[in-house]
């Protein structure tokens, strides 16, 4: 399995989305230009400029029609994923972390960070078919608990929005009223800081990454804690296979506290890991910082890391991957 | 989960008794006086501590028993005489030197008080003084003045002391008795303390008692293993027992900060350093020695830590520990330590000198007691730039005699290393070449058991060759060296007897490894060659009866190895000195990789010691000659005990697939519900093939550009 590598980033990487037939990959990074890619070769088609601040989070419609990226500078914006024109401006007071479409592409879930007095907000924007008609009122606010809000996503049937951040809770709030429906046992929940969550394909389940060395599965409807996997290392970013029954774990030490003395003892790994049974399959290696964002095509015959190196990585899986047996 | 049941148990009676909690304040609530309501306070070992610091206004005073009683003339020259004595220790206070005198005979008393600005001072002076003869007749008796109570309260008479009935102990032993055999092991990783059994057979550690904050720095086992140490600011504890972990006895010892056993686990030794008042002076260090099962002070040793400090003129600064070195064997019964130009020997009867003088030795740098016999091992320096040769002398205990010599000449440095049975003494001398711009080194052999101990000189192929490691095989006749430069240094193994001419002979040298630290099995027969730190923690299991490697591997960043006492397994752990990595594995004795346990913040990891086996060396022998008979039914139980674990496996993966099949299938049958609203959701779009994926391969030929050209073909040139 070589990866082909994807340098188009000046700074590290926060994000990596696929589109729904696979072909394409949006990648995001602290430099200001969201990138998109052909997820087959890695070949670079272009940029959508505009924003002037790191770029979090990304979504792209279910026709690859529409982008929607949030932005430290404060902005969420609408693109046309085929011209690379901005289409629309949501303006907040804060910087927009994460961005999500919900089914049928006519809500979008942005969240903001806390800033100066403000706290962490979850809003909900209707996105209208025609950009001539785009609005920036919020459907739906809801004004977040502590701490940051790294990651917000729809859930069954566009009823609910799941919520995990640094207070290492995970919580599911009703998409209609804002009120908080559920929120994870602290027991049993992550210990710190969540830092990415990403959902099964069929949205039944979904997957936490955290800081606290683990990555955690649920049941989406009912918030219940399904599998744990525990690794040597913070978690940053968290994949699952569409195809197999595997989970990605990427992570790394802090760069901060990395040593200078060897590559390895950074663990910069993308850990495979048995769904099922909890157990670590194998790793793939190559980044020389730690993982921040993961991704699976959805035919799950590939995925791409992205890290603090700058570098996106692509790698089509080996007819091996595909007889793991343990 | 105690609190909790608590709280539970107050919460339901609250419920019964018809009495609203929340509106009450619990710690308004006042008991009688005198009255507990059955309630222990777990106060308790507070209150205790608290009486041991007692702090009263007196305690900078001295009184000076025993002086000249003088008449009135001679009063003044008697206060000058005291006054120049005890002002050399301390500063006394303005009109803090009082002398009493009897009102009727114009005489003094013959004693006097001494007040001094700190009671440091008064203590130092009470130490320097006590027995001080100002002439045959006057020999000082000194105690502090706050002492005086407790003399008084001494009872006149004579009082049998009480006769305690006999309770039975605890079998102390009991983790001896395993049914499987098994080892224990203490790690500290964060707040937690935890003992476990290594259940190799199983592949994971078995847990026997944990327990958060049981000690505040670190802990310690005994050397038979038979106590678990703990050390806190007040003092250290033992604990032990037949089931769990229970403290047997306490030994106060504010601050207390180092701590040793004695080889037979009859004494304790506690050292304390205190920042003296004045910041001029050095360190104040108290040492106690305890017995371990009495609790009580056997003798204790205070002075500022120059006194302590080893080394010999040279000057090496700081202590180090243990200060005290207890002689080998099981029975306890000498103690030494160095001091400046003089070696005291203690014995333990009394706890005083042998012979009630220490051993003059000029310079000493360095001793070691052998470990199984009364016997010294000491290096003195060179002196007199090089007019008075180095030496290193075996001296008997208790005659003093000395059993042995070696002059050693333009040497520079000098570690002794006693093999296990104290059989042999290797000296490793480091020397200066000709132009004492560069050292080498050789080896001194002594064969302690044979007649008149004989002396053999080894030295290196390559003399130029750094010592980095040296290690004897436990119980054996072989020893190991790692030497030469970095980074590839090579490890070579001697033997002090090979066939018919015992003369140390090499068995071997393996060349460019990646070790810089040594581990024999304590049984012998196999070492561990280790590149700890710098060499990120490789591994080279090493047998050294077929010479030949068994396995090699790494545990990244290893900081620590350690055998179990058996030689069944060895442990190689990443302490806290890295933030990362934190845990430990446990590996067999042949290097394979057994588990691996992961913790933060870990501090320590050690084994339980095991007392020596009752075994008689034939009956050892016999098993081990008749090891397969033996063997057969451990083999059958490893066979039975692998095949439950796979068994148990399979168990659980099925368990864990079905677990996972229901909840998919539940899932499903929501998502089949769902898959209407969804599709209203996206505007009548059919949009649940998202499943059944298809990728296909299709072509397609884009015209980019056309273009004509015109090309000219030029004829008619043939």
């Amino acid at each position: 399995m070589r990866p082909i590598l994807m340098k188009g980033h000046e700074r590290p990487l926060t994000f990596l989305k696929y589109n729904r037939d696979g072909d394409l990959l949006f990648s995001c990074a602290k430099d200001h230009n969201p990138t998109v890619w052909f997820a087959d070769n890695g070949e670079r088609l272009g940029t959508y400029r505009g924003h002037n601040g790191a770029v979090w989070c990304c979504d792209v419609s279910r026709d690859s029609g529409r982008l929607i990226t949030g932005s430290a500078d404060q902005t969420a914006k609408l693109w046309n994923v085929q011209t690379g024109q901005q289409l629309f401006t949501f303006n907040f007071d804060s910087p927009a972390r994460s961005v999500d479409f919900s089914v049928g592409d006519k809500l979008a879930v942005i969240t903001t960070d806390p800033f100066m007095e403000l706290p962490s907000a979850i809003h909900v924007k209707r996105i209208a078919k025609d950009p001539s008609e785009q609005t920036g009122e919020s459907v739906l606010l809801i004004k977040g608990p502590q701490g940051r809000i790294n990651r917000a996503l729809w859930g069954p049937l566009n009823r609910t929005i799941i919520s995990a951040g640094e207070d290492a809770v995970i919580r599911i709030w009703d998409s209609e009223t804002g009120k908080l429906l559920k929120e994870s046992d602290k027991e049993s929940g992550h210990k710190k800081t969540v830092t990415s969550l990403v959902k099964s394909a069929d949205g039944s389940h979904f997957l936490t990454g955290s800081l606290d060395k683990s990555a955690r599965l649920w049941d989406t409807r009912t918030l219940t804690l399904i599998k744990t996997y525990v690794t040597e290392r913070p978690v940053n970013a968290v994949a699952m296979s569409p195809l197999l029954d595997h989970v990605v774990l990427g992570g790394g030490q802090d760069a901060s506290a990395v040593t200078t003395t060897d590559h390895r003892a950074g663990k910069f790994e993308a850990k495979f890991y048995d769904k099922i049974l909890q157990e670590e399959i194998g790793g793939v290696k190559g980044h020389f910082g730690p993982i921040n964002a993961l991704a699976f095509n959805p035919d799950g015959k590939s995925f791409s890391s992205g890290g603090e190196d700058g570098y996106v990585r692509l790698h089509h899986f080996d007819s091996d991957y595909f007889n793991i047996k343990i | 989960m105690a609190d909790v049941m608590v709280m539970k148990e107050i919460e339901d009676t609250a419920l019964r008794l018809d009495v609203d909690l929340s509106t009450l304040d619990l710690d308004s609530i006042r008991l009688p006086p005198g009255e507990t309501c059955g309630i222990v306070s777990d106060d308790e070992e507070v209150y205790q501590e608290d009486n041991l610091e007692f702090e009263s206004g007196f305690g900078n005073i001295i009184v000076v028993d025993n002086l000249p009683v003088v008449p009135k003339e001679k009063f003044e020259k008697l206060e000058g005489v005291v006054r120049k004595i005890y002002s050399q220790i301390g500063v006394i206070k303005e009109d803090g030197l009082w002398m009493p005198v009897d009102p009727e005979t114009d005489k003094t008393l013959g004693y006097c008080f001494i007040e001094y600005n700190t009671p440091q001072e008064a203590e130092l002076a009470k130490e320097k003084t006590h027995g001080y003869k100002l002439d045959r007749a006057h020999i000082f008796c000194v105690s502090m003045f706050d002492d005086f109570d407790k003399f008084m309260k001494v009872p006149n008479e004579w009082a049998p002391p009480e006769t305690k009935p006999y309770a039975p102990g605890e079998n102390l032993q009991h983790w001896l008795t395993d049914a499987k055999a098994r080892d224990q092991f203490v790690i500290r990783a964060g707040s937690d303390t935890e003992v476990l059994w290594n259940d190799a057979r199983h592949l994971k550690p078995d847990p026997v008692y944990k327990r958060a904050f049981w000690t505040e720095s670190f802990v310690q086992w005994s050397p038979l293993g038979t106590y678990l140490a703990t050390v806190h600011r007040q003092g250290a504890a033992v604990w032990g027992g037949s089931s769990s972990f229970n403290r047997l006895m306490r030994y106060a010892h504010p601050q207390v900060k180092l701590i040793d056993f004695s080889p037979g686990e009859k004494y304790l030794v506690t050292y304390s350093s205190h920042e003296p008042s004045n910041p001029r002076d050095a360190n104040r260090v108290v040492i106690n020695i305890f017995d371990v099962r009495t609790g009580k002070v056997m003798r204790d040793f205070k002075g500022s830590a120059d006194d302590f400090a080893v080394g010999g003129a040279g000057g090496v600064t700081g202590v180090s520990w243990p200060v005290f070195k207890w002689s080998g064997g099981r029975d306890d019964k000498y103690f030494a330590r160095m001091g400046k130009n003089v070696l005291s020997v203690y014995e333990t009867e009394t706890f005083s000198l042998v012979d009630k003088k220490s051993l003059k030795v000029e310079n000493i740098m360095d001793f070691c007691w052998s470990p199984t016999d009364p016997i010294i091992a000491l290096f003195v320096p060179e002196m007199g730039g090089g007019n008075q040769p180095a030496r290193v002398s075996l001296i008997q205990i208790p005659s003093k005699e000395e059993l042995r010599q070696k002059n050693l000449f333009s040497v520079s440095d000098c570690k002794i290393y006693w093999q296990s049975n104290g059989d042999y003494l290797a000296v490793n001398v480091e020397r200066y070449t000709k132009t004492k711009k560069s050292t080498y080194t050789g080896f001194e052999l002594f064969r302690i058991k044979e007649r008149d101990i004989p002396i053999e000189v080894l030295e290196l192929e390559n003399k130029n060759d750094k010592i980095i490691a040296f290690a004897w095989e436990p119980k054996g006749h072989r020893f190991a060296v790692i030497h030469g430069d970095n980074p590839k240094p090579d490890v070579s193994i001697y033997s002090m007897r090979t066939g018919q001419n015992s003369r140390v002979s090499k068995l071997t040298t393996l060349k460019g490894k990646q070790a810089n630290a040594l581990f024999w099995s304590p049984a012998g027969r196999y070492i561990v060659l280790a590149g700890l730190k710098g060499f990120n923690g490789q591994l080279e299991f090493y047998n050294v009866d077929e010479l030949e490697t068994m396995a090699t591997a790494e545990h990244f960043m290893a900081t620590d190895i350690e055998w179990d006492p058996t030689g069944r397994y060895v442990a190689t752990a990443v302490t806290s000195v890295h933030e990362m990595e934190n845990g430990f594995n446990i590996w067999s004795f042949n290097g394979k990789h057994l588990y691996r346990i992961l913790k933060d913040h870990f501090f320590q990891f050690l084994w339980r010691p095991r007392p020596p086996s009752f075994l008689s060396p034939e009956k050892e022998e016999e098993i081990a000659k008749n090891l397969k008979k033996y063997s057969k039914k451990y083999e059958a139980e490893d066979q039975d005990v692998s095949l439950l674990l796979s068994e148990q496996e399979r168990e659980k993966r099925r368990m864990l697939k079905e677990d996972w099949d229901k909840w998919v299938n539940e899932w499903k049958r929501i998502h089949e519900e769902e898959s209407l609203h969804r599709q209203k959701l996206r505007d009548g779009e059919a949009s649940d093939e998202e499943e059944e994926y298809e990728a296909k391969d299709i072509e397609v030929e884009e015209v980019i550009d056309v273009k004509e050209e015109v090309l000219h073909i030029e004829y008619g040139q043939e």
